[in-house]
């Protein structure tokens, strides 16, 4: 049973990144995630507020702990009003860059979480979330 | 404004990233190196990393963009004491650390800059 918003943060600055990641680290370790597992997830968390910030104009990140058959797991939804993603595809795949940075987020954050779902479109904002689920 | 302090030892400088940084202070330290390898003439950067638990592109930018720099500055850049999962998680990321060595340790940094430390020796 998951609280339907979560815990809101949101993503306008540098340091709004950074208080992301300090929240998500007390999450995971709270779950019990591995060493690798919490690092992987709050890098992916953290490319993908970057993103928020750097291509999104800004926006909100939605945090819940989460059950489901008998495992618990973080999700973090990260949501913003920017120019939306035209070409899912190609954003996904390495190498992919408008603003002339590594263009890794997307992939990469893919990977190194265990669940990925993006809605976007083009005027209309993008609404990614990754869940991380503590192995037994 | 915090900074992050840059030590010099011989022609080598060496930074030790411990705080979560924010872009200021990323911007504000590759500044600060630029200038200090003019400065000091250093031929060799160690950026020691053992105190991050996370590293994400905006981090590996910095260090490439700081490695670039002191190329460009005749200087070698090393970075040292990358967690394990710190480095499990880069190449899952699929980040490149372009132009930059890595070391386990600073001392281990300096053999491979391989530029001497001189205590008081001219």
């Amino acid at each position: 049973m998951d609280d339907e918003t979560g815990h809101v943060m949101p993503l306008k600055t540098g340091e709004d990144v950074v208080r992301l990641r300090q929240a998500l680290r007390e999450r995971v370790l709270a779950i019990k995630l591995s060493l690798v597992d919490q690092t992987k997830f709050v890098t992916a968390a953290s490319e993908l507020a970057r993103n928020v910030l750097d291509y999104g104009g800004g926006g909100e990140a939605h945090l819940h702990m989460v059950e489901r058959d008998n495992k618990r797991g973080i999700t973090v939804v990260f949501i913003d009003q920017g120019p939306g993603i035209a070409d899912v595809e190609q954003a996904l795949s390495d190498g992919f860059t408008s603003g002339g940075g590594m263009g890794l987020g997307l992939g990469g954050a893919k990977r190194l979480s265990d669940e990925f779902h993006i809605e976007t479109a083009v005027g209309q904002g993008t609404k990614i979330t990754i869940t991380k689920w503590k192995a037994f | 404004m915090d900074r992050i302090p840059i030590l010099r030892m011989g022609k080598i400088l060496l930074v030790t990233i411990q705080v979560d940084m924010h872009d200021n202070l990323a911007m504000v330290l590759q500044d600060d190196l630029t200038e200090r390898i003019v400065k000091d003439k250093a031929r060799g950067v160690l950026i020691d990393i053992s105190a991050l638990d996370i590293v994400d592109s905006f981090i590996g930018r910095m260090i490439s963009n700081t490695a670039a720099m002191a190329r460009v500055l005749d200087a070698k850049t090393v970075v040292v004491g990358m967690q394990p999962s710190v480095a499990i998680t880069l190449v899952e990321l699929g980040l490149k650390l372009d132009g930059v060595r890595t070391a386990l340790n600073v001392e281990k940094g300096m053999e491979l800059l391989d530029v001497g430390v001189s205590f008081g020796k001219r």
